[in-house]
This record gives structure tokens, sequence and C-alpha cells, in this order.
């Protein structure tokens, strides 16, 4: 395996909550690495610190609130990310490393045009002028699907529709060709037919430009149809990893596998859901032992008092889970 | 086939269209939102009602309702006609036919313990107090799934599935037979949605409730509809037994809707209908059949931009609106 592009090493970033009163673990030890070219899906359901991990990469938490450990590595080219200077750092930050959020209409600018606001980057990183950013925006857009493209690029914000705008958050980051994207539920505010044109565009751009993608999800579907990896994350830290096809075929952890049986189907027929009983533990109070013993149907003694680590479970897999070690545990047969 | 519980004929509902600066001006033209929709919904059933964003299904549930007025149309519920109902009789109305809403936090008063949201309908239409409505709230929790020292709780100090359980609770809380669900599940993580859609489920089996389940995800609606209609631009553009919809879709909007679901396993990959462009404007919907400018359909022919498709039986139950749904694609 060629060595890593980017490098995420024990990373802990707490907040302080609203009184004052606790700390909010909302990630507490995650590791994991990215490798070029590949896509790998980040995935857990609300509150299990898949964004806050994104951020920290980028070092766009708010301190305060916010805190990185110390202790915690984001490797990439070699340097540390959490240790570069603010000038050094933002050198990389929307130029080697960019980012698509969720929401296109709020991580736009409302004032200026679409144009500006794609050709920024390519002014502030690489130091074209402003006739030769525009004529690479206009580029850009025409990459990203957006008919007649110079005529849109005067265009604000408001005058696109959802679908269009995420097309514009795609050419602002790719504008620079960056070697990793990390994308933050980039469908998630869209339609499906909507969605289906995105995931194709980010799809065919990964072809084309070569980078790596960091997708952000709770949604299975789009990572089994998008990711070559995927990393699966609870409260605060990753509990299993592995190539995405191995991962649908025998999820390893409880968690993934309840998960997995709790969504419902176009494949399957009409019936009863499973569901994983309670809800996710707050980030300020995680339960003891192992994070999900609380909803887990196999936990045992140990599983109440002692934190499991994270071990191989198989060629490029990891899983947080006892039953690694003793899957004789396992109820209802392996 | 009993009577249906809920006839809805050429059901209209139109927005006046945006107006200049400060809502100044006369409005330029109309907004069809919904724009002559009929349907059934038969007692214990479920219908679900799918569509984007803007195609004018939570209009079109709350418009039955009765929470937005009608341009024109008809609605009749237990053979009443909604809407020439009075005041009195109207609410009267509300005891029957209830709705869930999609964010159970906007949707329940931060100021109000369970105990207070759930025995206040049980006030408001005086079915019980006292005594009587504590204990009526106590079996409510429980039948939601929850327990009873929930009562005391504020919103803000429960999750989402738990907030949405209390919705539920507050809808049955007078006993109806028809529920609206506008996209119950969609704010919940999958967990949780699993669990409450579950709920609905048993809900409905235990009290022979019909739904009106309006949702986008073709998947959540899959697992719980008995008949599914399909809307765009206002319109029905299918309507079919859930098993024949998603089996054999007859309108290529469905199909296209179906083909863009993600499948959760990396070894049943589909072809991707990718859609070109996004869902026209209401207030200017195109001539002929509103989906002929995205339509995918092979023998998409001039007829489709000039003729508008009715809506007619193409096989038992099933209902498209489209020039060619005899022969699908």
């Amino acid at each position: 395996m060629t060595d890593p592009l980017l490098r995420v090493r024990d990373l802990k970033t707490y907040f302080v909550t609203e009184h004052g009163t606790g700390t909010a673990r909302a990630v507490d030890g995650v590791s994991f690495e990215l490798q070029p070219g590949e896509t790998l899906g980040l995935v857990g359901e609300s509150g299990c610190g898949k964004t806050v991990t994104s951020l920290s990469i980028l070092r766009l938490i708010p301190e305060p609130p916010g805190h990185i450990l110390p202790g915690s590595f984001i490797e990439f080219e070699g340097r540390n990310l959490l240790a570069l200077a603010p000038r050094d750092l933002r050198a990389i930050r929307g130029n080697r490393i960019a980012m698509i959020f969720q929401e296109p209409m709020t991580s736009l600018n409302p004032v200026f045009t679409i144009g500006d606001q794609v050709a920024e980057a390519a002014i502030v990183h690489q130091g074209l002028s402003r006739k030769d950013a525009r004529a690479r925006a206009v580029e850009m857009l025409a990459l990203v699907g957006i008919p007649e493209p110079d005529q849109r690029a005067d265009d604000y914000p408001h005058q696109l529709s959802g679908g269009m705008r995420q097309r514009v958050m795609i050419a602002m980051a790719l504008i620079c060709h960056p070697q990793v994207l990390i994308a933050d539920e980039p469908t998630t505010a869209l339609d499906v037919t909507i969605q289906a044109q995105i995931l194709e565009l980010l799809d065919r751009l990964q072809r084309e430009l070569g980078m790596a993608i960091l997708l952000i999800t709770h949604d299975l579907g789009i990572v089994a149809g998008a990711a070559d990896r995927v990393v699966v994350m609870y409260a605060g830290q990753v509990v299993e990893s592995a190539p995405v096809k191995e991962l649908f075929a025998r999820p390893a952890h409880p968690y993934t596998e309840g998960l997995m049986e709790s969504v419902p189907r176009l494949d399957a027929q009409r019936s009863r859901l499973h569901a994983i009983p309670g809800s996710v533990p707050a980030a300020t109070a995680w339960p003891a032992g192992c994070r999900f013993h609380p909803r887990c149907p196999h936990a045992w003694d140990k599983c109440r008092t002692e934190e499991p680590p994270l071990p191989a479970a198989g060629p490029g897999r990891t899983a947080r889970c006892w039953l690694v070690a003793e899957p004789a545990r396992r109820k209802g047969g392996a | 086939m009993s009577a249906p519980l809920l006839e809805v004929r050429d059901l209209v509902k139109h927005f006046p269209a945006q107006r200049g600066f400060f809502g100044m001006g006369r409005p330029k033209g109309v907004v069809r939102a919904v724009d002559g929709v009929s349907l059934n919904v038969l007692p214990g059933e479920t219908l679900g009602l799918v569509g984007e964003s803007g195609s004018g299904k939570s209009t079109l549930g709350r418009t039955i309702l009765r929470l937005l007025e009608p341009t024109a149309g008809a609605v009749r519920f237990e053979n009443q006609d909604v809407f020439a109902l009075g005041a009195d009789a109207l609410r009267a109305l509300r005891r029957r036919m209830q709705i869930v809403f999609q964010d159970p936090y906007g949707s329940l008063n931060p100021r109000m313990t369970v105990r207070q949201t759930l025995a206040e309908p049980l006030q408001i239409h005086r079915i019980a107090s006292g005594a009587a409505a504590a204990a009526r709230v106590l079996s409510l929790l429980e039948e939601v799934g929850l327990t009873a020292d929930f009562a005391d709780r504020y919103p803000h100090e429960m999750s989402g599935g738990q907030r949405q359980r209390v919705g539920i609770a507050r809808a049955l809380s007078v006993e109806p037979v028809f529920m609206l669900c506008d996209e119950p599940v969609s704010a919940l993580d999958v967990s949780v949605q699993a669990q409450v859609l579950n709920l609905l489920a048993d809900l409905q089996k235990k009290r022979r409730l019909a739904y009106l389940f309006i949702a986008h995800d073709l998947a959540v609606v899959k697992h719980i509809a008995d008949r599914v209609a399909v809307m765009y631009l206002g319109k029905i553009v299918e309507e079919a037994p859930a098993a024949k919809l998603y089996e054999r879709p007859r309108h290529p909007y469905t199909t296209s809707l179906l083909s863009a679901v993600p499948i959760p396993d990396p070894a049943a990959q589909k072809r991707r209908i990718v859609l070109a462009g996004d869902i026209p404007s209401p207030s200017n919907p195109p001539p002929g059949c509103p989906f002929h400018p995205r339509c995918p359909h092979p023998k998409k022919d001039a007829r489709c931009g000039t003729e508008v498709p009715a809506l007619r039986e193409v096989a038992p139950g099933q209902r498209a609106a489209c020039h060619f749904a005899e022969a699908p694609m």
C-alpha cells in the first residue's frame, strides 16, 4: 500500500458546554488514514462526532468553546496540521485540502456573485489576475455542469436552485485542484433526483482530477455506492473500519449491524423494521465500558466495565468490540 | 371494498405569487401548489404520498385538513363536506382527523411539560379532566412507549425520537380515525426512525387508524404504505398499490425516482437514471405533461409538450398520467 495522503491519529476534540459545567468529548481518540485517490466514507448518526472530526482536520473548530487536545495529530504531506502557523495552514486550506458543506445556501456569501466566489481561491492561492481567475472560474462552472457558465458567473446565490448552489460549492472547492476533498453531507439537503446528479458529478470529477474524498454521511446507501473503504463512528470513537464490500457483507460491530438492519430498503419486502433500542447518549456522559453497551443485544458484564480496544478483525478491518476476542458470546449464532 | 373514509375530488390550492418589494403591488400570477388532485383513503389503510420538495404534497395535506382554505374542489370525510362545515362542526371534525408534524421540536410548546401538552386537547374537546385526564396522559405515554416520568419533562429535555413519540401521543389523545403524518421520521436518525415507523404500524393495527403518510423517502414509504401516490408539480402522476408501484412503475418520473434511491448494498448497485435539471417552478409549469422537460422516456414526442396526459387506470388499481403508461420504460 502507498503512503497515506492524510493520517488522523488519536484526534481528541472537546467542547466546554454552555453553562461551563461539563465537557463534551465530541471526538475522543479518532484515528484513520486516507489513501491517494480513494473515497473514504465516514459514517454515523447525529452526535457521533463525524462533522467535528472533519472540521478539526482543517482547524475550523471555534476555540473556545472547542479545544483540540495536545497529542492529537493530523498529518498531511509529512507535517502536523495542528502544529502549523496560521499562515502555513492557510496555504493548505482551500488549496490542497478543500471542503464542501451540507447547506450550500449558508456556505455561500449572498452579496457576491458566484463567479467572484469561485475565483477567489485562485486569486489567493495561485496568484492569478482577476481576469485569469474569472476565466478559470467559468471553466470550473462548466466542469460542474452549470449551463451557460459565462452568464451564470454573474448570478448571486439566491438566483440558483439548491442543486445548482451545491455545484457552485464544488466548483469553489476544486478550482485549485486539491488532493483531498472533504465532503460533509454534500447531498443531505437535496432531493433524491438532485442528489443522484451531485453523486454522479463527484464520481466523475474524482476520476478526472484524481483527488481523494473524505465523504461524511449518515446515509448507508450513499456509502455503499460511493466509498472504497468505510469508517463507522459512534459516540466520538471509531467503532469499525473495513473495505466497503466486506463491511456490508459481514458487519463486525453490533452497532454497524443494527444500523444496517434499521435502514428501510427499496430492495426488501415490506416488513417490520429492526430498531436499535434507545438513542445516542450525550457527549458529556458517554457510558462506561463499551459506549454502545446500553443498546447492544450481546452485551455482558465485561462490556459494562471495560472499554474495548480497536483490534484487527480480518484483513484491512478493525472493530471496537469484545466479540472480536470472544466470538462465542454473540447471541443467536455468529 | 369498503367506502372511503376520505375522498378528495379535484382539489386545487393556488397561492398568490411573489409581489414586488415589501409585499407591495399586485401579485404576479399564482403558484399552482395543488392543481387538481383526487384521491381516496380507506378506513385503516395507509396511503403514502411521495414527491420532491415543491411538489405540493404538504400543501395538499394541509388543505385536506382545512388548515389552509382551498381554491377549488371538494373533500369529504366520513360523508361530511369538510369545506362546508361551520366552526363548531369543524372543531368536532378535528377530533376525528389529526396531524403529526415533521419537526417535533418546532411543533411542541417549549414552555409546556409533556403532561400539559397531552392534557390540553382533552380539555379543549371536553374528553376528560382532573384525575381522569391524568390517567389518560399516563396511558397515552405508555401506548407510545414512554415511561410515566416523561410526563414532567419539557421538550428540550428529550431526544428527537422521544419528542416525536409525544407528538404522536398528542394526536392520539382525541382518538382520531385518520392521521396525516407529514414527514414524521425525516428529521430522525435511522436507528430511531425505525422505532417510530414500527410504533406507527403498531398503533394502526391496534386502533384501526388510517394514515395519509407524506414522505420524500420512497424506501420509508415502502415499509409503511398499502398504496402510494406520486406527486409532481401539484399533480398526482401515478397511484397504485405499493407492491405494483415498486415492481412495475408506469410513469417515467416514478421510475426515475426509484432508480435514484441509493441502495445500501455495494453488490447491488444499479443503473441510476439521472434526471436533467430541477423541478420547474409551480408558478410557471411547463405546457403539456409537466414532467416532459426532464423526462427520460425514449418514446417522448411532440405530444408530450402540448397535451396534458390524463391520469387513467392502466392496470387494476394502478393509475398513471403518461401518454406511454401502457408501454412504460
